[in-house]
């Protein structure tokens, strides 16, 4: 089954959502071990800034990402794709 | 799966300067947890008992039909048995420093026994996320000992 929200548009926003979550989780581990680095802290910010932006946008038009995320409209409520399905 | 349920289990005892770093790997773990299993779904959704059959998944196909099961290679049903929480800091992070090795070669197995390129490309994904792991957590071990080093004369 081929879900309508998962367009072009849908896989570009969510590559650029992925990329940018993964250079948090990589900066996220090494905070852990390393957390006197004020560089890489002032780096995890800006991304997570960044992040926040983008995740709304995405929320905005293609519905919620996570349990609590925001929704603009019951449409997009319990819609795929589910991770498995992209 | 055994990762990510062994540290987020030890987390409640490990010392607090190594918490946060339990608790990240293992949510870092359920979404390993999560690519592997869509991986098999997207494989295997579309088969015909026939072709599970012939790819060596007739029993698993008789006891799940086309849903997935927490079972190793051979079929072996996961257990608890699996994994280990001691209670003693260097006891627990080399037990994950020992499972991270062991996910990063089989996934080295994995990628070798494939010739699905995709395939290849996640795989490897997750075997450098091993790597970055096992590294964190022998940094957790150095950190535990100056600490505890750092007791003795203050």
């Amino acid at each position: 089954m081929v879900n309508p929200i998962a367009n072009d548009a849908y896989y570009q926003s969510l590559q650029q959502l992925q990329s940018i979550d993964f250079a948090l989780v990589e900066l996220n581990l090494y905070l852990d071990t390393h957390p006197e680095d004020n560089q890489a802290i002032q780096q995890f910010n800006e991304l997570r800034a960044q992040r926040d932006t983008m995740a709304k946008a995405f929320e905005g038009q293609f519905g919620p990402l996570m349990n609590y995320g925001s929704t603009t409209s019951s449409q997009l409520w319990n819609r795929g794709p589910w991770p498995w399905q992209v | 799966m055994s990762a990510a349920l062994r540290y987020l289990n030890q987390r409640y005892t490990i010392p607090d300067k190594v918490v946060g770093l339990l608790n990240d790997i293992g949510t870092e773990e359920f979404a390993h947890l999560e690519m592997i299993a869509t991986m098999i779904y997207k494989l295997t959704k579309d088969a015909t008992p026939e072709q599970m059959r012939e790819a060596g998944l007739g029993d698993h196909f008789v006891d799940h039909g086309p849903s997935l099961f927490y079972h190793n290679a051979a079929g072996v049903p996961w257990t608890a048995a699996y994994i280990q929480s001691k209670g003693d800091p260097i006891a627990d992070l080399y037990e994950d420093i020992a499972a991270e090795e062991k996910a990063r070669a089989t996934y080295q197995w994995l990628i070798e026994i494939t010739d699905d390129v995709d395939i290849q490309d996640s795989l490897k994904f997750l075997r450098e996320r091993e790597v970055v792991h096992s590294i964190r957590f022998r940094e957790a071990v150095e950190i535990l000992k100056e600490y505890n080093d750092s007791k003795k004369f203050y």
